[in-house]
């Protein structure tokens, strides 16, 4: 996948509580949460925003409640993926379960600001900030994550793992499994979980 | 081979392997899995979606409304209403309606569902809070919640481990919220990013098990994936007692780091030095002491949440407050964590302390913590709350400004009407033994009804 598209910048520590307020966490639809994306931090963003568009965050971007409303409004919003210099780790697993695309790119916030155009490159695992001329290479998702995001996110993965029997071994409900990475090299670098 | 941590013991076990490292990928049996009124709903939906019609075992899913109850609209009614319905149909016993429950994270170590060596999957960023009785758990997202209630499991990478090595002696006023306060402003919002935060050393002796679990509960705040303690005297004295009170005996592994562990890297920290700690806005890492902060006038003071509204809690404000009023410009809220503290303060009389001192005292929820409702912040406003998080907007309007501290220094300010340490009121510091007396502040203790049978409830 690549994108070519405006960024919405930010800086660091963009937590779940300017995402998505609680004060909207009575609705699960991800249409109505997206009307107060970003509210209580940049007011014109929902206006602003075009389907398609990148938003950028700097360190620990969601960072505090666990709401996967957070991802559900940003992609209910439109944005197509989101490069941050790190993410907080309950929104990193909740952005790709529900096959929202994140990317972790150290430097990217570097003199970047919004209207800039960025190019993510997410097979290449590599993202450029075109008005500015720089070019960042991008920490690559695990394969199991990745098949995780393409499939749309954790809940038809599952769905279509038990359909083929590609899972075995739960001790849960026959016939349903997460799936296993186990196997999977570990990688001390990976910010994943 | 190094030895392994606590937190790679208890997921060793859950994984099924002998021993596993950091950056490990494992499958893990899950003993808890919480959801709560914001986040289970969604994994509800997310369940049915999947297709699958029974839950993995029932008796293994604790349900708990916290955040918007007694429902505040027709919106969070149906909220509830999910959940309900949910329970009754898969047969989740562990369901607490308004009035039997309260805030998750005090209320399942309190009603024995987390014991020690468990893994507890929570759908909700405090469920590190677990992590004070030995368990190793962590907040996730709905749909990690789902799959976890359709099959059991859950895929983790193994945490490398943090240690916080605590010495010396607490001096006057300085529980464990001053503690962790302390260590995420030297940490940082995120320096614990990813892994696991664990609490060791000769300090922890002298801090009650409602202490531990504030060490536990604000892990998140340092990004951490988890918090935990290993269980000692105190720990084992709390959990048997909660059993004992609930008639949910059971056994459960007690685990410890070895010696030879492998640390990320190794905190040391005098609590003899420490002093009542204040994080200003809007960050839990702007953490200082009380004494070098800016006497700022406050319009709210809210002595609750999942981080202080435990009987300990209730006792150290209680002690400021008797006697004492609230200074009139002063809206004082005190709202304890469950229904159990809530009976423990009323018949400790602590409750007629915080009316007479002019606060208004709620049932159990969550609500003004995250701005849910009750309690609400309007542009400017300033308070000085017990709870996790002062980020931009998270008590109500996003120009409210929100000061993170114990509820010592919380009630000091409610009487003097402006940021205060405790010291300022005039009052001797508690004896904390008193405090957090019996184990880890048993609702158990004056003569309420576990004599007779052993069941409290």
């Amino acid at each position: 996948m690549i994108v070519e598209a405006i960024g919405h910048v930010y800086g660091d520590n963009v937590d779940t509580d300017v995402i998505i307020p609680a004060r909207y966490l009575t609705s699960t639809e991800a249409e109505e949460l997206a009307r107060h994306c970003m509210e209580d931090l940049d007011a014109e963003f929902v206006s602003r925003v075009r389907p398609g568009d990148v938003m950028v965050g700097g360190r620990n971007f969601g960072s505090g409640s666990s709401r996967e409303h957070a991802p559900l409004a940003i992609k209910g919003s439109g944005i197509s993926v989101i490069v941050a210099e790190s993410f907080a780790r309950i929104f990193f697993r909740n952005a790709v379960n529900v096959g929202l695309p994140i990317v972790e790119c150290p430097g990217v916030t570097e003199d970047a600001a919004t209207g800039d155009v960025f190019r993510v490159d997410l097979d290449e695992g590599i993202v450029e900030n075109v008005t500015r001329g720089k070019r960042f290479a991008a920490t690559p998702l695990p394969p199991f994550m990745q098949e995780i995001l393409d499939a749309g996110g954790l809940m038809p993965w599952v769905a279509r793992r038990t359909k083929t029997g590609g899972a075995s071994g739960s001790s849960g409900t026959p016939g349903v499994a997460v799936g296993v990475p186990e196997g999977e090299p570990p990688q001390a670098d990976w910010r994943l979980d | 081979m190094p030895g392994m941590t606590i937190t790679e013991k208890v997921l060793a076990r859950a994984a099924g392997h002998e021993s596993v490292r950091p950056g490990d990928l494992v499958m893990v049996r899950v003993d808890l899995a919480m959801g709560n009124d914001v986040t289970a709903p969604v994994s509800i939906k997310r369940f049915k979606e999947l297709g699958v019609e029974r839950v993995w075992d029932p008796s293994k899913i604790a349900l708990v409304p916290s955040h918007f109850v007694p429902a505040k609209d027709i919106a969070s009614a149906g909220l509830m209403m999910s959940m309900r319905g949910f329970a009754r149909e898969q047969g989740i016993e562990h369901f607490f309606e308004l009035g039997r429950g309260g805030i998750e994270h005090i209320l399942l170590p309190q009603e024995a569902l987390a014991l020690p060596g468990m893994v507890i999957i929570g759908a909700d960023s405090h469920s590190c809070t677990y992590g004070a009785v030995g368990a190793f758990s962590t907040g996730v997202g709905s749909t990690d919640l789902a799959a976890v209630f359709a099959t059991g499991e859950i895929w983790l990478r193994v945490p490398e481990s943090v240690r916080f090595v605590y010495e010396g002696r607490p001096g006057p006023w300085v529980i464990g919220k001053d503690l962790i306060l302390s260590v995420i402003g030297q940490v940082g919002d995120d320096g614990c990013a990813y892994q696991a935060m664990e609490h060791t050393g000769p300090a922890l002796a002298h801090l009650s098990q409602d202490s531990r679990f504030t060490l536990a509960n604000m892990a998140i705040e340092a990004g951490a994936k988890s918090g935990i303690i290993a269980p000692d005297e105190v720990t084992l004295d709390y959990v048997r007692a909660r059993q004992a009170a609930t008639g949910r005996v059971r056994e459960f592994p007690v685990d410890a780091s070895d010696p030879d562990a492998e640390y990320a890297a190794t905190h040391t920290i005098d609590v003899s030095a420490l002093e009542p700690q204040v994080s200003l806005p809007s960050l839990p890492s702007k953490a200082e002491p009380v004494s070098q902060a800016e006497r700022v006038a406050v319009d709210q003071v809210f002595i609750g949440s999942c981080t202080n509204a435990k009987i300990e809690d209730l006792r150290i404000a209680a002690h400021i407050l008797r006697g004492r009023t609230a200074d009139p410009r002063v809206r004082l809220m005190v709202i304890p964590a469950t229904q159990e503290i809530w009976k423990q303060a009323n018949e400790e009389g602590l409750l007629q302390i915080f009316a007479a001192a002019g606060a208004t005292v709620s049932t159990p929820t969550c609500g003004a913590c995250l701005g849910g409702h009750m309690g609400v912040l309007g542009p400017g406003e300033v308070c000085v709350s017990t709870s996790n998080r002062n980020y931009v907007g998270r008590m109500g309007h996003r120009e409210a400004k929100v000061f993170l501290a114990s509820p010592a220094v919380a009630a000091a300010t409610a009487v003097l009407g402006r940021l205060a340490h405790p010291d300022e009121v005039g009052v001797e510091p508690p004896d904390m033994a008193l405090m957090s007396r019996g184990p880890g502040a048993p609702l158990v203790a004056a003569g309420t009804a576990v004599a007779e049978g052993g069941a409290a409830r």
